[in-house]
């Protein structure tokens, strides 16, 4: 077994142990049969995150490289994914230019859809003028959306507009108002998935690494009897089980930061060359109608 | 890093020289570092009329954002400076409009 099958099981392990508790479904009839993910009422979607589009620094010397990477990765899955989500920090520091370079790398992108939800690095020059004008079509608010996917409700939330000073993300009245509005006709059977950019749940407070609303958000999923929540903006993975609440925070594709409190600060973490891809990734999240969450493997961009 | 400073500091003693050319106001210079995700001082008392310069040590961008909107760097990067002439006595709180959990302070007497 080689270090990406490892990684691999080690995700699909997580996630069984969560299946276990959340539907009583034996996780290996599920995940483990190649003709399950084919079967009616199933399909799987990718999320993308932290691609950092115009980071210059010693963590990672090709941002692009390994975008390009991570687009075929996702282009090689099979079954091919329904649609992308991709939880924000597009650009880094929204530099001119970044927005069209990532534009253009992710038309190698093969999927019908990309739906996008902002970083604080693709807002905090313009309050976030530039992106909603690229990628706001559909979303109401400030960006923010919902839809539904054969059975399944996404809902995109947006949680780095108001960053103030000593703060962290957050979702705002508005949204929240949104939100309950939004949940309030679905039943409870009615899978949930959640995508934020920031953590909905505090990860590391001390680091800004959650949202200040966001039990609010939460409150609101609790009476769903399966809700995936992911986010990005920590620049790796990470898994919480709650009741029928499921967390993942997905790794960048740009570079990695340390674990929550492992260093003195958030930096980029640079890691010798032959390390990075292990440290680098894209998602894929695969639904099979069945009581329990939903099924997440992270894929490294090693081998 | 030395030889950077006394770039920084060479520009920003230069600005205010030039600027208080024109005024009878006592000019001089302050420095702030970021530093691990800290600004160093995180508080800092300077006299009106102060150019005060901040100077991103770390790998990561950051900018240096005043909560109430007076003034906003761009993203700094690694060894980029922002500087800034207070002639106001008065506190100015900013912080990093990326990372948000960094604060700091400059007083204006």
């Amino acid at each position: 077994m080689d270090r990406r099958e490892f990684l691999t099981c080690m995700a699909w392990a997580g996630t069984g142990l969560a299946w276990t508790v959340g539907g009583g479904v034996a996780s290996s009839a599920v995940l483990g049969t190649p003709g399950a993910a084919r079967a009616a009422g199933t399909f799987s979607f990718v999320q993308i995150s932290d691609t950092h589009v115009g980071y210059k620094g010693a963590a990672n010397a090709d941002p692009l490289a390994s975008l390009a990477r991570t687009i075929a990765r996702a282009n090689a899955l099979s079954p091919a994914p329904a649609f992308v989500l991709h939880t924000g920090d597009l650009t880094h520091a929204q530099k001119p230019g970044s927005f069209d370079t990532v534009a253009e790398a992710l038309k190698d992108l093969k999927t019908s859809q990309v739906f996008y939800i902002p970083g604080e690095h693709d807002v905090f020059v313009d309050g976030g003028k530039e992106f909603l004008q690229r990628y706001g079509q559909g979303t109401v608010g400030q960006g923010w959306r919902s839809f539904d996917y054969q059975g399944v409700h996404f809902a995109g939330l947006v949680n780095v507009l108001s960053y103030k000073s000593g703060g962290m993300g957050a979702l705002g009245d508005e949204q929240l108002a949104w939100l309950a509005r939004d949940l309030e006709p679905l039943g409870a059977s009615t899978p949930v998935v959640v995508y934020s950019h920031v953590p909905l749940w505090a990860v590391y407070p001390a680091w800004g690494w959650t949202t200040a609303d966001g039990e609010r958000a939460l409150g609101l999923l609790r009476r769903f009897g399966s809700v995936t929540v992911l986010n990005g903006h920590i620049h790796q993975t990470l898994q919480k089980v709650e009741g029928t609440l499921t967390f993942h925070s997905a790794r960048s594709t740009a570079f990695p930061q340390p674990a929550p409190g492992a260093a003195p600060s958030p930096g980029p973490l640079t890691v010798p060359p032959d390390r990075l891809s292990a440290m680098l990734g894209l998602r894929e999240v695969r639904y099979v109608e069945t009581p329990g969450p939903l099924a997440v493997v992270d894929y490294t961009l090693e081998g | 890093m030395k030889s950077r400073w006394a770039g920084a500091l060479a520009v920003a003693l230069g600005a205010a020289v030039g600027l208080g050319a024109g005024g009878a106001r006592a000019t001089s210079s302050s420095q702030v570092e970021i530093h691990e995700f800290r600004f160093a001082p995180p508080d800092l008392t300077v006299a009106a009329g102060t150019t005060v310069t901040w100077m991103n040590e770390d790998e990561e961008t950051h900018t240096i954002t005043a909560s109430g909107g007076l003034f906003a760097s761009p993203g700094l990067e690694h060894a980029e400076t922002f500087a800034r002439r207070f002639d106001t006595p008065g506190t100015y709180r900013y912080f990093c409009a990326l990372h948000p959990h960094m604060t700091g302070v400059v007083i204006v007497r």
